[in-house]
């Protein structure tokens, strides 16, 4: 039987691999999760088949109840609101590598101290991704009590001190409990509640802005207290697939750390955003405001168009709107893309499914990296709803905080149109020179009704 | 330690390898799904919460095991859901013409 399931399990890994491998394209990606799937599927059935496995009352009811809260869940979750849901399954998962970790300890207290390690792993990182991950949700639903806002970074004075002493007690409470795992009891409980504390104090400091690092990172955590779990029950398609995730997490927030030119330690302990940026002269120059009917004869002119959206389109709820104009330049001869900014919307990749849900092909999806050597090339950018990822001060001006950040290059292109509410700064709080450019013409208003506006110009 | 754990630890290294390479090559445009789809894998720890709630024991025992079951299923099913949803919008152009 042990002979099957293993099996079995090197199918499920096999699947697992093979999913994400065909996730490397739009055309087969759905493909892929469905393979995936079926390694889960036969990874979940085998194991139930598996002779430690008594009691199948419980596990129903277990399997009945979260599937429930699953399919619910996964139907009703609006894409806008997909990091928020991020936030919640990776919670989710710690919080069953710990409770693993934790029914094991009850199970068998008495074991080497290499398990001892394991269970301590799977149970300190369990929590920490859970209460972490709860914070991260709460931050980015944007709860507030009162004047309290909870999305704000939270700092206050000994913080470094207190998180210094709660890593020296879970250090502390880990060495009493694996000196005697089968008598420290007590220690135990008293890791389960530090990790949660842990978790908590970790994501606290952090700004709401910072949540893509912090979903990513925790993403990450999450595969390893998989894996951790994995050492717990001697089970190896938990290693592999909970290394497969922790892979996948470190890479993106790498990825996300660099596109907002910061280094990983930066965002986890500055609480940026806290502090009003400094440096970074004044831009200054002429503004030169463009009315809809004028910005419609330049984009009727125009051979090639990109549009360069930002989080501010998915708040405006513009996605249908740009996407209904991107058809019409298209039937009046034009070349339409879409360039993406890794960091637009609120976690890795966002603002792709956003477009992809206004009915936006993949093909017209452009990276940056990819856009950028064609920007001569094309004749209007529009920027929407986007401020500090087209601010080319990231490539001139040494003295500004954003210096280095790789952007979308749009002041490149022939003429540039930004579309926006006011002069107002962006998130990172600094001027954008970009708009004082000689090419640069400012459409102001609200995103979704100058899209309209522009449609209805175009349809008369 | 034991063989048994070299050779997790020897699954372990290997796994890490094949995750780097596997998920470097996956494009931006899809991070989001990846992330939900590897949410979903890392739902995986339903089998280990499986193991757990089975074998036999202790009353809080089997309360901690069948919660480790129920979050570990709602993290596999709701993640390959939504994921399955949000692949589902990316279309061709071709295939939006239609």
């Amino acid at each position: 039987m042990i002979t099957v399931i293993n099996l079995v399990y090197i199918l499920s890994a096999f699947l697992f691999a093979m999913g994400l491998k065909l996730l490397s394209s739009p055309a087969t990606a759905r493909k892929g999760n469905l393979l995936s799937a079926l390694g889960m599927f036969l990874a979940v059935v085998v194991t139930l088949f598996d002779q430690n496995i008594i009691d199948y009352r419980y596990i129903a009811a277990g399997v009945l109840v979260g599937s429930v809260i699953g399919i619910v869940a996964a139907r009703i979750v609006a894409m806008t609101a997909m990091p928020e849901m991020g936030a919640l399954l990776n919670g989710f998962g710690g919080i069953a590598s710990l409770l693993v970790g934790w029914a094991e300890y009850l199970n068998n207290p008495a074991v080497p101290a290499f398990i001892g390690t394991t269970i301590f792993l799977a149970v300190l990182i369990g929590g920490v991704t859970f209460s972490g991950s709860l914070v991260a949700w709460a931050k980015l639903k944007e709860i507030s009590f009162g004047s309290f806002r909870i999305g704000k970074p939270i700092l206050f004075r000994g913080q470094q001190f207190v998180n210094s002493l709660l890593l020296l007690a879970i250090l502390v409470a880990g060495i009493l409990y694996l000196a005697d795992p089968a008598a420290s009891g007590n220690a135990f409980l008293v890791i389960v509640a530090l990790s949660f504390i842990l978790g908590v104090m970790a994501v606290v400091p952090i700004g709401g802005a910072d949540m893509p690092v912090v979903i990513s990172l925790l993403n990450s955590y999450s595969g390893m207290a998989a894996c951790a779990a994995g050492f717990v029950v001697s089970n190896n398609i938990l290693i592999v697939a909970g290394s497969l995730v922790g892979a996948s997490g470190l890479i993106l927030t790498n990825i996300m750390c660099k596109a907002m030119n910061r280094s990983l330690s930066n965002v986890l302990f500055s609480g940026f955003g806290s502090a009003v940026a400094t440096g970074g002269a004044g831009a200054e120059g002429e503004i030169k405001p463009l009315s809809v009917e004028d910005a419609y004869y330049l984009l009727e002119a125009a051979s090639s168009v990109a549009f360069v959206p930002g989080y501010g389109l998915a708040v405006a709820q513009a996605q249908h709107a740009i996407k209904e104009l991107a058809d019409l330049l298209e039937a009046n001869g034009c070349e339409v893309r879409f360039a993406i900014h890794p960091v637009a919307g609120r976690m890795p990749g966002h603002m792709n499914v956003l477009l992809a849900e206004a009915d936006v092909p993949y093909d017209q999806l452009i990276e940056m990296e990819d856009i950028n050597p064609l920007m001569e090339t094309i004749d209007v950018c529009v920027v929407v709803g986007a401020n500090d990822v087209v601010n080319p001060a990231a490539l001139e001006d040494e003295t500004s905080p954003i210096y280095g950040m790789p952007i979308i290059e749009v002041h490149r292109s022939r003429t540039t149109i930004v579309i926006k509410r006011s002069m107002a700064t962006g998130f990172a709080g600094i001027q954008n020179p970009l708009f004082f450019r000689d090419n640069t013409r400012m459409l102001f208003g609200d995103a979704k009704a100058v899209l309209q506006s522009l449609v209805a110009e175009f349809k008369s | 330690m034991t063989p048994e754990y070299i050779y997790l630890a020897f699954i372990l290294m290997l796994s890490i390898f094949l995750g780097f390479e596997l998920i470097s090559k996956v494009p931006a445009t899809l991070h989001t799904p990846l992330m939900s789809g590897s949410n979903a894998i890392s739902g995986i720890t339903l089998v280990g919460a499986l193991v757990a709630s089975g074998s036999d024991m202790g009353r809080l025992s089997i309360i901690l095991g069948t919660l480790a079951v129920i979050f570990a299923t709602i993290n596999v099913v709701g993640g390959y859901l939504v994921t399955n949803r949000m692949l589902a919008m990316f279309k061709k152009k071709e295939d939006v013409r239609k």
